[in-house]
């Protein structure tokens, strides 16, 4: 399945639903999507440093120690 | 008695007896326990905050706000308009997909508050809110489907109302009937939602936001128990005093 193939079928709702279907999984493309990127999300708030902990983190420990 | 009593009996006021048994005396006494202000509204957050996975409870409740909002909107201006003009057109997709960032960040929330094991630390409570308010969104969500007044509606009622049928809930939640589904929609569940958001969020105000699992002793060393709240404890049956992070674990610049 070709990329522009997915890619129309996630962003062009003005059709019938294209689907996945291998034995019983059934589920369309733009679900199957959704919820790999969910993943991705969370895989990167997993990994993504949050702005500023180092920072607070230093000052933390600096304050430990002083 | 606490100095919440306002008591003067000299003055022809009750007695601090009377006050003691009023119910009112006694739940504000107990609202104040259990959420003093500095508690409810925190100047600061515990360093382990300072992560984006901590983020998504949040991005939840900003995307309800916008999915009430635009929902009002439609449902103050009616089927016609959402289906027939271009501002009904743009607010109902608003309302479609502040939805869909809804249940995105609600599902990445869960995720993160799963593998964290958040009902450690008497936050059980606090866990199982969160699941209704999962699970009463779906229905919600759906009856949003079966209430948009066209065709794919009718399909999609069409099609649930074999599966309602088959557990014996077709009589008491008719899929078919848009007035019953529409009161489901923008009255019932929503305020079901609402009013678990705001019982999960005084909770999560009341026991703190739950630690990160601690690392072992070779990997993270004192540092790691004394982030956990509930170190040496067995998991869920800490008391909230026992879960609050101290003040020097908060990311308050020192």
């Amino acid at each position: 399945m070709g990329v522009g193939l997915i890619s129309g079928a996630v962003f062009s709702l003005n059709q019938p639903a294209r689907y996945v279907h291998w034995h019983f999984f059934d589920m369309s493309v733009a679900n199957i999507s959704l919820i790999i990127a969910m993943l991705i999300v969370f895989a990167l708030a997993i990994v993504l440093p949050f702005p500023g902990a180092r920072r607070r983190a230093a000052q933390r420990s600096a304050g430990r120690r002083g | 008695m606490s100095d919440l009593s306002t008591s003067n009996p000299a003055a022809g006021g009750p007695a601090d007896s009377e006050l003691a048994s009023s119910w009112t005396v006694r739940l504000r006494e107990s609202a104040v326990r259990s959420w003093p202000p500095e508690r409810l509204l925190p100047d600061s957050q515990p360093s382990y905050v300072a992560s984006w996975i901590y983020v998504f409870g949040a991005a939840t409740i900003g995307a309800l706000i916008v999915v009430i909002t635009s929902g009002v909107i439609l449902g103050l201006k009616g089927p016609a308009w959402w289906h027939d003009t271009g501002v009904g057109h743009f607010f109902n997709s608003v309302h479609l997909w502040s939805v869909e960032l809804f249940f995105f960040t609600m599902v990445v929330h869960l995720w993160g508050k799963f593998f964290m094991a958040a009902w450690r630390g008497g936050r059980a409570r606090t866990w199982i809110s969160g699941a209704l308010i999962f699970l009463i969104a779906i229905g919600t969500a759906f009856t949003g489907y079966v209430s948009q007044q066209n065709f794919d509606s009718q399909w999609i009622s069409t099609q649930g109302k074999d599966a309602m049928n088959s557990v014996g809930i077709g009589a008491f939640f008719n899929v078919t009937n848009f007035g019953q589904m529409y009161t489901y929609h923008v009255l019932l569940l929503p305020a079901a939602v609402v009013v678990l958001v705001g019982a999960h969020i005084l909770l999560v105000r009341r026991h703190g936001v739950v630690p990160p699992l601690p690392l072992g002793k070779s990997d993270g060393g004192p540092e790691s128990a004394a982030v956990d709240g509930e170190a040496g404890g067995a998991p869920g049956l800490g008391r909230p005093e026992q879960t609050m992070p101290s003040p020097t674990q908060t990311g308050r610049p020192q």
